[in-house]
C-alpha cells in the first residue's frame, strides 16, 4: 500500500461544510427568536438558551478543529473500544444519571447537563461500521446478522430503560445501512409487513389482522410453490377446518372467532409441519414461520403497547393514528404547533416577529418543536428551503459515501445518512402531524449542546474519513 | 452485478428521501398557504383587546353652572390564577364586605375564567380605593379598573338629566357598540343624548402569552386606537328656576313646564314629586330604583311629558283663536251667561261674573257658556259640510299648536296626549253626533287630553302671537356648531297672527282685570303677566289647579305651565306657582314672601294619597 499526502484544507468537502455552518446558523437564529425577550436581547447573554448555544456552536468548532487534526484510522481503530465506553456511559447513566421530564438520561456536570444517548448513534454508526466492514463480511450469515442487530439493539435497549423512548427509536433507521449493504428484499418485505402489521394491531380488529395475515402467508405459499394447484387446496382445507371449528363453536361454546383463526391457524400447522418433515420439505416451515410469526408479532404489539409504552407515549401514538383526537390533551403540542406553522403564511411573519412560538404557546419550541419558530416567523418559503437544505445535504452525503473506497468509510457515510434522515423526517414531521410526537432534536437546528456535538462529530468525522479517501489506494 | 444491485439501492434511498420532502413540503404548502384557520387561530391565541373607556360628557344648565359630572370609581378586579394566599378579614374588612360574599364572588371569577380578569367588587369608592391602594401588595392576583360614576352637585332636575346603567342583554344583541357591563343612558337627556355623552371607547391590543399574561402592545400599537372623550353638553335648564320650582312643587304632585318663547328653549321641566339624582348613580341604584317604582306617587313618572291631564279652561283661548279664523265670532260678539250654558236639559254650569260678556271678557271671567257657544259655532257654521269636517278641521288646527301630537323634543318617551279624530265620534255616536255631545270639549274637558310640555307650548305660541320653536333641552353641543336645526325653525299655528292680540289682551285682563277676573292672586308689581286659569274636573279627587302664562306681555320671555294635581282652582295654587317662577326668572326674586312661604308649606300629597 501506498500512502499519499493528505491536505485536509484541500480534500475536505467544503460544500458539506457550507451546508454545516448554515445550518448551525439557522438554527441559532431561531433559538434566539423563540427565546427573545426584550430584557435579554444580547446575543451573548449566558443565561439565555441562544447565549449557551452560541457556546456550544464556538465549542464545537473546536470539536471539528479536534476530529480535522486526528488520523483517518483512528475511528476505525477506536470504534470498538468507544462503542464499549458509551455503551458503559449508558449503563451509570442509567443507576447515577438526572432525571428530566421522566427521562433518566442526562449527566450533570456543573451547572451543563450531557446526554450520553446522543453520542450512543455516533459510537454505534462506527462500531457497525467496524462490524461490517470487516475481511469477508457475508451479510446473510445468522451469525452476523445477530451481531450486527446485538450491536443496534444493546444501546437501543439501554435507552429505551432510560424512558427516552424517542431516542431509542433512532436505531431502527439503521436498516437503511443493511439495505444499502445488501440485506435481502424479503427481509425489508418483511419489515414493512412487520410495519404495517403494527399499525394495523393498533386501529384494527384482531380478526380483521388474523384474516390479513393468513391471506398474506397464502401468497407467499402462492408465489414460492411451483404446484400452485398444492396452494389452493391448502387454502380449501383450512376454510372447511375452519368451517366446521367455527359450526361447533357456534352449536356448543362462543369463544371469539379471533381464538377460533388461531386454533384452526395452529392446527392446520402442525399439519404443515407433518407435510413439510415427511416430504422433506423444508420450506414449508418458513411459511408457517411467517404466519404464526405474526400472530406473535400482533399479539406482542398490543402487550407492548398497553404494558411497555407510557401513557403518554400511547395517546401519542393513538393521536397520530386518528384513534383519539383531544387538541387540548395529547395532541395540544400538535395542535399548537401547526398552528404557529400555518400562521405563518407564505413569507412568515418576520424575524422575531413570530407570537405563537415565542409566547410559550409552543411547548419545546426551542428544542423539538424549533422548526415552528422557521414556519412562523419565515413561512413556507423558510420550512421549504430548511427542508431542501437538508435533503440537500442528504444527498451530498450518499455522494460522498459512494465515493468511498473502504467499506468502513462507506458504511459509516450511510449511517451518519440514515442518522440525520431519521431525525430530520420525524423531527419536522411531528411539528405538522405527519410523524408521532417522540421528542427528538432536529439536527444543527434545536437547542442542546449534546446534540449539537453529537452531530458535529458524526458529521465532521465522515469528512475526516472522506477527506482522506485518497490515502487508500486500491 | 453487486455495484449495479447497490447503485439501485442507492436510489431506492435518495429516493425515499426526496418523495418524503416532497411530502412534507405538499403538506407545509397546504397548512401555510392553503388554510386559512391556523391564521384566525394564532391571532385568537395571542391577542387580548383591552378596552379604554372613555370620560362621559359633562352637563351643564345655561349659565355654564355644572349640572351632572364624573366621579371615578373603581371596579377591584381579580385574575384567579394570580391569587396567592391573603387576609381574607382585612380585605373584607377595607371592603366592607361579609367573607361569605367574598368567596361567593372567588367562585363566580372562578367559574368564569381563572385566567381573565373578572370584577371582584363593583364600584369601591375613592376613599376605600385610597385604603385599598396601600394594601394592595399583599393581595396579589387582585387590580383596580377605573371607571366613572355620574355625581350632581345641585342634586336638582332628576328627570330632566334622567340616569345612567348598565347595557341590558337586548340593546347588546342589537348594538354591536355595547359588550355587556357597559353603560348607558337609560332615561332622561343620558338617553337622549347618549351618542354625544358616551363619547367612543378605544382599545388597546395586547400580546398575551399563554398565561394571559401581557408581553407589550400589538405591532407597536397600529391596532390601538384611544378612546374619545365625551361631548359635554350645554342644557337650557335654568338651573336656579329648576331647584325653584322643585322647591315650589314639594309635597304636591304636578309639573312646571317654563319655555323661552322666541327660541324654544325649556328654562325648566319640574314634575313632582322627584327624587335626588343620586340615588341611581352606582352601585346602590338597582335597590334605589326597586323603592322609587313601588313609591305609589310615582316619583319616577316624568309628568311634564308623560302625565296626560284634561287642559280644562286653559284650553278656551284656543278656541276662541279658531273662533275668530273661522269668523264664526268676533271681538265684539257677546254672549249672556245664567250660570252657565243650558240646552234643555242639557248644562254646563259656570260661576258668577257680569254678564252678557264680550269676547276679551270672556277669557278674563272664564265663561263656559260663552265657549260653549263659541265650539258650538265653529262646529256647525264653520261650513256646511257637517259636523265630521268642521270638527276634523278644528282638530287639524288646535294641533297646530302643538296638541295632540309629539312635539319632538330632544328627550324620549314624550306622550302626545289625545284630541280624537272625527272618526273616534263617528263610531262612538253610531254616526249620528252632533256639537252637543261634544261641547265639553268646548272648556277643556271630555276626550282632550294634553301634556304640561304641551300646555306651555301652547302659552308660548301665543306669546309669540303665532308660532312656536320646537322646544327643547339642549342648547349646545361640545364641539358641534350648532344644535339640529329643526329646533331654529318658527312652527306657525293655522291661525292667522292678527287674531292673537285680543286673546293676549283677555289673558292680561285675567291677571290685572278688576274685581272677579280669575287670577288676580298672580299680580306681581312692575311685571305684564299674561295668564289663563284652568280647573279640571276629577272624577277621583279634588279638581287640579292649572295655570298658563307668559310674560312681560311684549317681548315675552317666558312662558309656563303649572299643573298641581288636587290643587282645587286654577287660581288656588297653580297661578300663585306661575307667578313666583315668572317673577323669580325675570326678577332674580320673589317680593310677596308671605304668599311664597304659603305655597312652599303646603302639603296637597295627604289628601292625594288617601284616593
Amino acid at each position: 500500500m501506498v500512502q499519499r499526502k493528505i491536505n485536509i484544507y484541500k480534500d475536505i468537502d467544503w460544500f458539506t461544510v457550507i451546508l454545516y455552518l448554515i445550518l448551525v446558523i439557522m438554527g441559532w437564529l431561531n433559538i434566539y427568536a423563540a427565546v427573545y425577550n426584550e430584557e435579554h436581547s444580547s446575543i451573548f447573554d449566558l443565561t439565555q438558551r441562544y447565549g449557551k448555544q452560541l457556546l456550544w456552536i464556538v465549542a464545537s468548532i473546536g470539536i471539528i478543529i479536534a476530529i480535522m487534526l486526528l488520523d483517518s484510522k483512528f475511528y476505525a481503530f477506536f470504534a470498538y473500544p468507544f462503542y464499549l465506553f458509551v455503551i458503559l456511559l449508558l449503563i451509570a447513566v442509567l443507576l447515577f444519571g438526572t432525571e428530566v421530564n421522566a427521562s433518566r438520561s442526562w449527566f450533570t456536570i456543573g451547572s451543563f447537563r450531557v446526554q450520553p444517548g446522543e453520542f450512543a448513534k455516533f459510537a454505534t454508526a462506527l462500531a457497525l461500521a467496524r462490524f461490517m466492514s470487516a475481511f469477508n463480511f457475508k451479510i446473510h450469515k445468522l451469525k452476523n446478522l445477530l451481531s450486527i442487530a446485538a450491536i443496534i439493539i444493546v444501546p437501543a435497549a439501554l435507552i429505551l430503560l432510560q424512558n427516552d423512548t424517542g431516542s431509542a427509536l433512532v436505531y431502527a433507521t439503521f436498516i437503511i445501512v443493511l439495505f444499502r449493504e445488501g440485506l435481502s428484499s424479503a427481509v425489508m418485505l418483511l419489515g414493512l409487513f412487520a410495519a404495517i402489521l403494527f399499525i394495523m394491531s393498533l386501529t384494527m380488529p384482531l380478526h380483521y389482522i388474523l384474516i390479513f395475515i393468513l391471506i398474506v402467508t397464502a401468497s407467499v405459499a402462492f408465489i414460492h410453490f411451483h404446484d400452485k394447484k398444492q396452494v389452493i387446496k391448502g387454502v380449501f382445507f383450512f376454510l372447511m377446518v375452519f368451517a366446521l371449528i367455527y359450526l361447533i363453536n357456534t352449536l356448543f361454546f362462543s369463544y371469539d372467532i379471533s381464538w377460533l383463526i388461531i386454533a384452526t391457524a395452529l392446527a392446520f400447522s402442525v399439519l404443515l409441519g407433518i407435510r413439510a418433515l415427511v416430504y422433506r420439505y423444508y420450506y414449508l416451515f418458513f411459511i408457517v414461520g411467517i404466519g404464526l410469526g405474526s400472530i406473535a408479532f400482533t399479539y406482542s404489539v398490543d402487550y407492548f403497547f398497553d404494558n411497555v409504552l407510557e401513557k403518554h407515549q400511547r395517546s401519542r401514538i393513538n393521536h397520530l393514528l386518528g384513534i383519539e383526537s383531544d387538541p387540548l390533551g395529547a395532541g395540544y403540542n400538535v395542535n399548537q404547533s401547526k398552528i404557529a406553522i400555518g400562521s405563518g403564511g407564505l413569507s412568515g411573519k418576520g424575524f422575531l416577529r413570530g407570537t405563537q412560538t415565542k409566547y410559550d404557546f409552543v411547548p419545546e419550541q426551542s428544542t423539538d418543536f424549533i422548526f415552528c419558530t422557521v414556519g412562523e416567523e419565515w413561512g413556507f418559503l423558510g420550512t421549504s428551503v430548511v427542508l431542501l437544505l437538508f435533503l440537500t445535504l442528504l444527498v451530498r452525503l450518499i455522494i460522498l459515501a459512494e465515493r468511498q473506497r473502504s467499506s468502513f468509510s462507506r458504511i459509516y457515510g450511510y449511517a451518519v445518512v440514515s442518522i440525520l434522515f431519521f431525525h430530520i423526517a420525524i423531527n419536522t414531521g411531528m411539528t405538522i402531524g405527519l410523524a408521532p410526537v417522540i421528542g427528538i432534536p432536529l439536527p444543527f437546528f434545536s437547542y442542546g449542546g449534546s446534540s449539537l456535538w453529537a452531530f458535529t462529530a458524526l458529521l465532521f468525522v465522515f469528512l475526516r474519513i472522506d477527506a482522506s479517501r485518497r490515502e487508500l489506494l486500491r | 452485478m453487486a455495484n449495479t444491485l447497490k447503485n439501485t439501492r442507492t436510489f431506492v434511498i435518495i429516493g425515499i428521501m426526496v418523495l418524503i420532502v416532497i411530502i412534507y413540503i405538499g403538506k407545509l404548502f397546504s397548512l401555510q398557504v392553503v388554510d386559512n384557520q391556523y391564521k384566525t387561530s394564532a391571532s385568537s391565541n395571542v391577542l387580548r383587546y383591552v378596552t379604554q373607556y372613555p370620560v362621559r360628557g359633562l352637563i351643564y344648565d345655561r349659565d355654564k353652572e355644572l349640572m351632572v359630572y364624573n366621579e371615578a370609581a373603581y371596579d377591584l378586579m381579580v385574575i384567579p390564577r394570580q391569587l396567592e394566599e391573603f387576609d381574607t378579614t382585612e380585605l373584607c374588612d377595607i371592603l366592607d364586605i361579609s367573607k361569605e360574599f367574598a368567596a361567593e364572588r372567588l367562585n363566580k371569577a372562578k367559574a368564569y375564567s381563572v385566567y381573565k380578569p373578572s370584577i371582584f367588587l363593583k364600584q369601591v369608592s375613592a376613599k376605600t380605593y385610597a385604603e385599598l391602594q396601600e394594601k394592595m401588595y399583599k393581595f396579589p392576583g387582585f387590580f383596580t379598573q377605573t371607571r366613572t360614576l355620574r355625581e350632581y352637585p345641585a342634586s336638582v332636575a332628576a328627570h330632566v338629566v334622567g340616569y345612567v346603567g348598565e347595557v341590558n342583554e337586548q340593546v347588546v344583541k342589537n348594538n354591536s357598540y355595547y359588550k355587556s357591563g357597559d353603560y348607558i343612558g337609560i332615561s332622561g337627556i343620558e338617553r337622549s343624548y347618549e351618542k354625544e355623552l358616551r363619547g367612543e371607547k378605544g382599545v388597546n391590543v395586547y400580546m398575551v402569552d399563554v398565561h394571559n399574561r401581557i408581553k407589550g402592545t400589538y405591532n407597536d400599537g397600529e391596532l390601538d386606537k384611544d378612546a374619545v372623550p365625551g361631548k359635554n353638553l350645554t342644557l337650557t335648564l335654568d338651573m336656579e328656576l329648576q331647584a325653584y320650582g322643585e322647591k315650589l312643587m314639594h309635597n304636591k304632585k304636578g309639573s312646571i313646564v317654563a319655555i323661552e318663547p322666541a327660541t324654544g328653549e325649556i328654562l325648566c321641566m319640574v314634575s313632582a314629586p322627584s327624587y335626588d339624582p343620586a340615588l341611581l348613580s352606582g352601585r346602590p341604584r338597582t335597590k334605589n330604583y326597586r323603592k322609587l317604582q313601588n313609591d305609589t306617587l310615582k316619583p319616577l313618572f316624568n309628568r311634564a311629558l308623560q302625565a296626560q291631564y284634561p287642559p280644562g279652561s286653559t284650553f278656551k283661548p284656543i278656541n276662541a283663536l279658531i273662533g275668530l279664523e273661522e269668523g264664526v265670532v268676533n271681538v265684539n260678539t257677546e254672549y249672556s251667561c245664567n250660570y252657565g250654558y243650558h240646552v234643555g236639559n242639557f248644562s254646563v254650569g259656570c260661576h258668577g261674573h257680569p254678564s252678557p260678556l264680550d269676547f276679551i271678557e270672556s277669557i278674563q271671567y272664564s265663561c263656559n257658556a260663552y265657549y260653549c257657544n263659541v265650539y258650538r259655532n265653529i262646529l256647525d257654521h264653520a261650513s256646511d259640510a257637517g259636523i265630521s269636517t268642521n270638527y276634523t278641521n278644528w282638530r287639524k288646527k288646535v294641533r297646530s299648536f302643538g296638541y295632540g301630537k309629539k312635539l319632538d323634543i330632544d328627550f324620549p318617551f314624550e306622550l302626545k296626549g289625545s284630541i280624537p279624530e272625527a272618526s273616534y265620534f263617528e263610531n262612538l255616536y253610531k254616526g249620528a253626533w252632533n256639537s252637543l255631545n261634544i261641547v265639553s270639549m268646548a272648556i277643556g274637558q271630555g276626550e282632550i287630553l294634553v301634556t304640561p310640555l304641551q300646555m306651555a307650548n301652547f302659552s308660548a305660541v301665543i306669546a309669540n302671537r303665532g308660532y312656536y320653536m320646537i322646544p327643547h333641552l339642549v342648547k349646545e353641543i361640545q364641539g358641534e356648531a350648532d344644535i339640529e336645526p329643526k329646533y331654529k325653525a318658527k312652527r306657525y299655528s293655522d291661525v292667522d297672527q292678527k287674531h292673537f292680540e285680543p286673546v293676549v289682551e283677555g289673558m292680561y285682563r285675567v291677571v290685572h282685570g278688576d274685581k272677579g277676573s280669575t287670577a288676580r292672586n298672580a299680580r306681581v308689581d312692575s311685571l305684564e303677566i299674561c295668564g289663563k286659569t284652568g280647573t279640571a274636573e276629577n272624577p277621583h279627587g279634588e279638581d287640579h289647579s292649572i295655570f298658563i302664562a307668559f310674560a312681560p306681555k311684549d317681548d315675552p320671555k317666558i312662558a309656563i305651565s303649572v299643573y298641581v294635581e288636587n290643587g282645587s282652582y286654577g287660581a288656588t295654587y297653580a297661578a300663585p306657582i306661575a307667578s313666583f317662577m315668572i317673577e323669580k326668572y325675570l326678577k332674580g326674586s320673589v317680593s310677596r314672601t308671605w304668599y311664597e312661604n304659603y305655597i312652599l308649606k303646603a302639603n296637597l300629597l295627604d289628601g292625594a294619597k288617601k284616593d
